[in-house]
């Protein structure tokens, strides 16, 4: 195996983080606070997070295999625990809790 | 005669005021990057970088699907361009969320280059989808989510590359945590009325781009279409 010298390691975290950094700060330096933001975007500003939650959504299913050896049991009985029990009690840690705990335990019952 | 806010007593009271009105929402991220930092900084280890190497990239560029992918980039030949372009790529999602939060973190000052360098994946979704309790100023509240969602990955990764392999509990699956976080913030957009068309418009568009393009090359694709989609509707959608 083979591992890099601390001065490349050093310049590979940096060049990520220039990437990380880069992508999360551009929208404010286009748009800073002393200019007007365009009306475009003052209104992407405002339609752009439900469309972005729908997104994150797909984002942390996308390895969800239907046909795998689970056939997405675990995840879709979880989501629907999390559905019911949403809407019963509003409690977002409730939900998010038992949604884990059910799939969880149906992932290790389907893969024993 | 008002309080002062300056003496450093205050400021204490301030944050401590901050963090516990915080805490509870990023519970789910607590456990959910516990798994998956721990996760990292085992696998860190197995190729040969220790914890302090998983504490500096965990500091410096985070953000957790990213640096999964350098752990494969850092046992290849050096290339740091080829890291630097392959970041952009994958952290591309990052400039919605700065597009979203530009309303949101305007006129925080100096705290707000700290909001944005801190502005992760659960920490949008926690400070787009959450509105601060009365009693503590908006920017003491998404500060507090943004450090408290950092420390955890930080301080997970670190003791992740400190046992190293030593670590024999079995975490699959707990990861489901954030997914089900997600899931909740959504559905609490879900229920507004009116954000549903542009929720529901981010879904369509996402799954349409996941079947065309597949999991590694979707992300990207599907922001175009929700792009054009959100413009094209812009009228409709302002009601």
């Amino acid at each position: 195996m083979q591992v890099m010298t601390p001065l490349e390691t050093m310049a590979m975290i940096l060049a990520v983080a220039a990437g990380t950094v880069i992508t999360r700060f551009l929208p404010f330096w286009l748009f800073p606070e002393s200019k007007g933001v365009p009306r475009a975007v003052a209104f992407l500003g405002q339609a752009l997070p439900p469309a972005m939650m729908g997104l994150l959504v797909v984002y942390c299913l996308k390895g969800t295999d239907v046909l795998g050896p689970t056939h997405a049991i675990p995840e879709i009985v979880a989501l629907v625990v999390i559905y019911v029990l949403h809407r019963a009690k509003h409690n977002a840690l409730l939900s998010i809790a038992g949604g884990t705990v059910v799939y969880v335990l149906l992932l290790r019952l389907l893969t024993a | 005669m008002q309080p002062s806010t300056n003496t450093p007593a205050a400021a204490a009271r301030r944050a401590a005021a901050a963090v516990r009105a915080a805490f509870p929402h990023t519970l789910p991220v607590l456990m959910g990057f516990s798994c998956l930092g721990l996760t990292y900084g085992v696998l860190m280890a197995s190729k040969g970088y220790g914890a302090l190497w998983s504490l500096l990239m965990s500091a410096l560029a985070f953000g957790g699907s990213m640096q999964y992918v350098a752990i494969s980039l850092l046992t290849a030949a050096f290339d740091p361009l080829q890291a630097f372009l392959m970041s952009l790529m994958v952290n591309a999602r990052h400039l919605f969320y700065g597009l979203s939060m530009l309303p949101r973190y305007r006129g925080m000052g100096g705290a707000r280059n700290a909001l944005v360098f801190l502005l992760c994946d659960e920490t949008f979704s926690i400070n787009c989808a959450t509105e601060p309790p009365a009693d503590v100023p908006a920017k003491d509240f998404y500060l507090a989510v943004s450090l408290l969602d950092y420390l955890y990955w930080v301080a997970a990764s670190f003791v992740g590359g400190l046992i190293g392999g030593m670590l024999n509990a079995d975490l699959t699956g707990l990861d489901f945590v954030l997914t089900a976080l997600i899931f909740v913030l959504f559905l609490d957009k879900w229920d507004r009325r009116e954000e549903r068309p542009s929720a529901l418009i981010g879904l369509g568009a996402a799954v349409a781009c996941l079947a065309a393009f597949g999991q590694s090359g979707f992300i990207i694709p599907a922001m175009g279409v929700i792009l054009a989609a959100l413009l094209l509707g812009r009228d409709r959608l302002c009601r």
